[in-house]
């Protein structure tokens, strides 16, 4: 019931100003020190791309990378991540070109309603750069605290394996439309 | 390097990518929670501890102190506007917000609205509830005992918690078939309660402008359509100032075809607030209070010869709806299409009896990825017939096989009175069984059981046959609205198309199948057909997506009116070549002069001419839209095969194969049809080993979070080995029978059916999913083993 779980304080809340790299952009706002990141993100700056599915860092629909290490942003206030760097979503393709990740999951149809995609793939593309020629084993691992209701994660393992073949083979990346 | 260009001929069968995706991979949905309107307050529900409890007061003082808390809004308040209960979408009546008492524990009780969302929460601990504890009722039997609590005491002249009773089949002739019997086989099993969970939540932003009275309620719904015709006659608003948009869906399976009480209560408040009002559920009022599914208890016999032959079916079976009927059944069905359960077997008597009960547990029992209830009839035949052939001491594939509906009985009409459309249930099978290695599998448990080491191989096997794409209007209804769908196409001058559906994706790829059905009837190619669905005033009205539909109904409607305009365009192509409309013959995108295939127009000129050169009297504009009620339902079926290794000692199992054969008819994108199955397979296998909302003597629901509800990640979901074979049904216009929901349908039984394959032996004939590994152990134990 964690709808009722919330504390309740009579206390005005205590506001804090937070500064951090967001895709490579620098951010800064005055926040309530409460503030979860995935808020932060999603209603400060308007990054809406980071998803809640659950509220109990069960699903990895709010997953971000905090200093390149994939987080889960709904159990994380924002305060926390001050001074550091994240990147969301939003940051995945670069220059105008697409990440490989995002290329590999339109490639091998690895995403359906696209709500667990963001975290997905930044999970995939933290793997990636870590290592390059993951096994199945491997990427099944590194995707397993991040819920995929639809696609039976057969195509997304298949996704990344497109993305890591594709970074090594180091082609040129296609456009973003 | 010259490039040479394929020919296209056909736009069915062809994975095209796509066109949803791009926005997708770049974080550019449109999400309910990402709408955000100038002005907009937030909404928080308080929801009851108690799962049966009289209210005797609310405080709301309190919460209203909080700096920002612009009101609180409680049932009280709702009966002024005669909207404290809803009509469900079953005819039943639920409650908006609690008056009386509370039923369920999590049910809506009063609602925060405030300037953003924390603030609400934070007003929610402030409202005080004095409740006065009932006893409760959390299982159907409890419910209809003599002197159970009365639920609904609401209802007038209620007296006890049945909801109905309902038969389907011959009683006479299955009394017969069961006389004549050489063997009776009988099974009793629960299939218990678990919810579809899609990834996001449900949630609306309802925005009333005080001025206009224009009432634009974005939501997460399924049915778009259904819910403003709903919202109207709730409300008593005018149904012309209702607009429905149901923006990009984070997933659905069933769970956001309820209207549930968080939309109304922010819509009331919007409407006397003056403001948009923004609810978006969290992970536990979606567990605890929102449309689940089954929770059926299931028990009947098989009637059959020594030599196998299937003579007679009887089943029970007793539902358990929670506090209200809820579940979107067509009216005349009450246990939804369960009497399908003879499945694919040529079975000459059936009666199936089946009762609904209120308990103090959630309402809503249509969802998870199933046409009414076939889930739960797919489930008790497959597992029947498996533990048939063990008594009979036959393999469970022959036994099938030996039963099964021939390939040209059909079309078949079967004992419970469904008019099966096609099928050939043999093919399907057979290729399974020589793709798994069947032979060699069955060999490997006889070496396994004869060396007795404590590693235990289980082969299980489903041959399901599902029925979907409701209508036909005539038998299948919601609310009295008949179960039709429709299309829109326009084709602007420059040859490009917008079609409008009155489905709903939620991540099944709508915007490149349906493109793909119109590129198919008027060569378009998909990239220049745009699809729209989900915004009551922009579509045309239809029933949305569930009970895998949308490709026989709305697929078809497509591909009608696509037929339509093609008609008009051979009128127009007759003009332009000054040839007689006869004369013309049509190749894919393209009319010519029938022998000189030279003298053509393409589809492309013929969309310009429709606005710039029509041949007199001509109406101008190439648009069509067309209402499809289908003459019947459509029957996809298919044969699974799971093996399974189980560890004796620990009761531990693992899924080592899954072979998987569907046919759903013509595939239009088989990229995605296998998306669809696989994803089936993976919320089969949650169901059949982890999946479950349980409950404790108090009403606690036990399941209320992703961390006791527990939903198959990538570790224990196995790799999937997918086939087909390809029967149209000889109805739809291009063959297509439905697939979304083939898999959850046909998969539990199968995994289940391989556990119980390796524990048989053992005198062990039943466990009851979720099918953990503790239960397994304990099961093993109760016999001498492990």
């Amino acid at each position: 019931m964690n709808e009722q779980a919330r504390p309740v304080s009579d206390e005005p809340q205590m506001r804090r100003r937070v500064e951090m790299v967001v895709n490579g952009r620098p951010r800064s706002a005055e926040i309530e020190t409460r503030l979860l990141l995935v808020h932060f993100l999603r209603e400060t700056l308007g990054l809406t791309g980071t998803h809640v599915g659950c509220d109990t860092t069960s699903c990895g629909a709010c997953t971000v990378r905090l200093q390149g290490t994939p987080i889960k942003s709904c159990t994380m206030f924002a305060v926390q991540a001050d001074g550091l760097e994240v990147t969301t979503v939003e940051g995945l393709a670069q220059g105008g070109k697409l990440h490989p990740v995002q290329e590999g999951f339109k490639e091998e149809h690895g995403l359906q309603c696209g709500f667990c995609t963001p975290g997905m793939m930044l999970v995939s593309a933290a793997l990636l750069e870590e290592n390059p020629n993951p096994t199945e084993a491997e990427i099944r691992f590194a995707i397993s605290g991040n819920i995929c209701r639809c696609t039976g994660y057969q195509n997304i393992v298949k996704a990344v394996q497109w993305a890591a073949q594709k970074t090594q083979s180091g082609q040129a990346a296609t456009t973003v439309a | 390097m010259a490039v040479v260009e394929e020919k296209v001929t056909t736009w069915l069968g062809r994975s095209v990518k796509r066109k949803e995706d791009d926005r997708f991979l770049q974080g550019r949905g449109n999400y309910i929670e990402d709408i955000k309107l100038p002005g907009m307050l937030y909404m928080a529900i308080l929801r009851s501890p108690h799962a049966h409890a009289r209210i005797l007061s609310i405080d709301t003082a309190p919460a209203m102190q909080v700096p920002g808390v612009v009101a609180v809004v409680t049932g009280a308040d709702l009966v002024a506007h005669k909207l404290a209960w809803m009509p469900t979408l079953s005819g039943d009546t639920q409650a908006v917000l609690a008056t009386d008492k509370v039923r369920l524990q999590g049910q809506e009780v009063a609602c925060v609205i405030a300037e953003d969302a924390y603030t609400a929460h934070d007003a929610l601990g402030l409202i005080d509830v004095d409740y006065e504890p009932l006893p409760v009722v959390t299982n159907p039997q409890q419910a209809l005992a003599e002197g159970a609590p009365l639920i609904r005491d609401d209802k007038e002249g209620k007296t006890d918690n049945r909801i109905y009773h309902w038969e389907a089949g011959d009683q006479a002739a299955t009394e017969r078939a069961f006389a004549q019997a050489d063997r009776v086989v009988s099974i009793d099993m629960h299939y218990p309660r678990c919810h579809p969970s899609p990834l996001e939540c449900c949630g609306c932003v309802a925005d009333v402008n005080p001025a206009s009275g224009m009432v634009t309620i974005y939501m997460t719904s399924q049915a778009p359509h259904v819910h403003r015709t709903v919202f109207a006659l709730v409300t008593g608003l005018p149904e012309q100032n209702i607009q429905i948009i149901s923006p990009d869906l984070g997933g659905g399976f069933g769970n956001k075809v309820p209207i549930y009480p968080g939309y109304v209560v922010a819509t009331a408040a919007s409407l006397l607030i003056g403001r948009p009002v923004k609810w978006i559920e969290d992970r536990t009022g979606n567990l605890i209070s929102t449309g689940f599914a089954r929770d059926f208890y299931m028990d009947g016999e098989l009637a059959l010869r020594q030599d196998g032959k299937m003579l007679g079916l009887r089943v029970n079976m007793l539902s358990d709806q929670g506090y209200a009927y809820a579940d979107a059944q067509p009216s005349k069905f009450k246990a939804g299409l369960f009497h399908v359960v003879t499945g694919s077997y040529d079975i000459p008597a059936a009666h199936v009896v089946t009762d609904g009960a209120y308990t103090n547990k959630a309402p809503g029992g249509v969802a998870y990825r199933c046409s009414f209830r076939v889930t739960e009839a797919s489930y008790f035949i497959e597992r029947l017939v498996q533990k048939a052939a063990y008594e009979l001491g036959l393999d469970p594939a022959e036994l099938r096989r030996l039963n099964f509906i021939q390939p040209e009985q059909f079309p078949y009409t079967s004992a419970t009175g469904f008019v099966y459309d096609s099928g050939d249930y043999e093919r399907a099978l057979d290729l399974a069984l020589e793709k798994v290695g069947y032979r060699e599998l069955r060999q490997e448990q006889a070496k396994l059981r004869q060396e007795g080491k404590g590693k235990l191989l289980g082969i299980g096997l489903a041959s399901f046959t599902e029925v979907v794409g409701a209508g036909p209007g005539r038998q299948f209804d919601i609310l009295g609205i008949r179960m039709f769908d429709s299309a829109e196409l326009r084709v602007h001058p420059t040859g490009k198309a917008i079609l409008k559906l009155g489905v709903k994706s939620q991540g099944q790829g709508h915007e490149t199948t349906f493109a793909q059905i119109v590129s198919n009837e008027l060569g378009i190619p998909p990239q220049d057909v745009i699809v729209q669905e989900g915004d009551t005033d922009n579509t045309p009205y239809g029933l949305g997506t569930y009970a895998s539909r949308s490709t026989p109904t709305g697929g078809a409607a497509t591909a009608v009116v696509a037929r339509e305009l093609r008609e008009k365009a051979k009128r127009i192509a007759a003009h332009l070549l000054e040839a007689a409309a006869e004369d013309l013959e049509w190749e894919l995108g393209r009319f010519f002069v029938r022998g000189t295939p030279d003298r053509g127009v393409t589809i492309q000129d013929v969309a310009f001419a429709a606005y710039t050169n029509l041949p007199e009297g001509m109406q101008a504009g190439l648009e069509g839209v067309h209402y499809y009620d289908p003459p019947n339902m459509t029957y996809p079926f298919g044969s699974y095969v799971v093996v399974v290794d189980i560890d004796a000692g620990t009761g531990q199992w693992k899924v080592r194969r899954v072979v998987a054969v569907d046919d759903c008819g013509v595939r239009i994108n088989p990229m995605i049809v296998e998306g669809q199955i696989m994803g089936g397979l993976t919320e089969g296998l949650g169901m059949a080993a982890m999946e479950l909302i349980t409950f404790d003597e108090e009403g606690n629901c036990i399941g209320s979070n992703f961390m006791d509800y527990l939903l198959p990640t990538s570790m224990e979901t196995p790799h999937f080995d997918l086939f087909e074979t390809v029967t149209p049904s000889p109805h739809h216009p291009i063959g297509c029978k439905g697939v979304g929901e083939s898999a959850t349908v046909g998969s539990p039984a199968a995994y289940v059916n391989a556990v119980i394959d390796a524990l048989a032996p053992y005198g062990i004939t039943n466990i009851d999913m979720p099918v953990t590994s503790d239960k397994v152990w304990e099961a093993l134990r109760s016999k001498g083993v492990g």
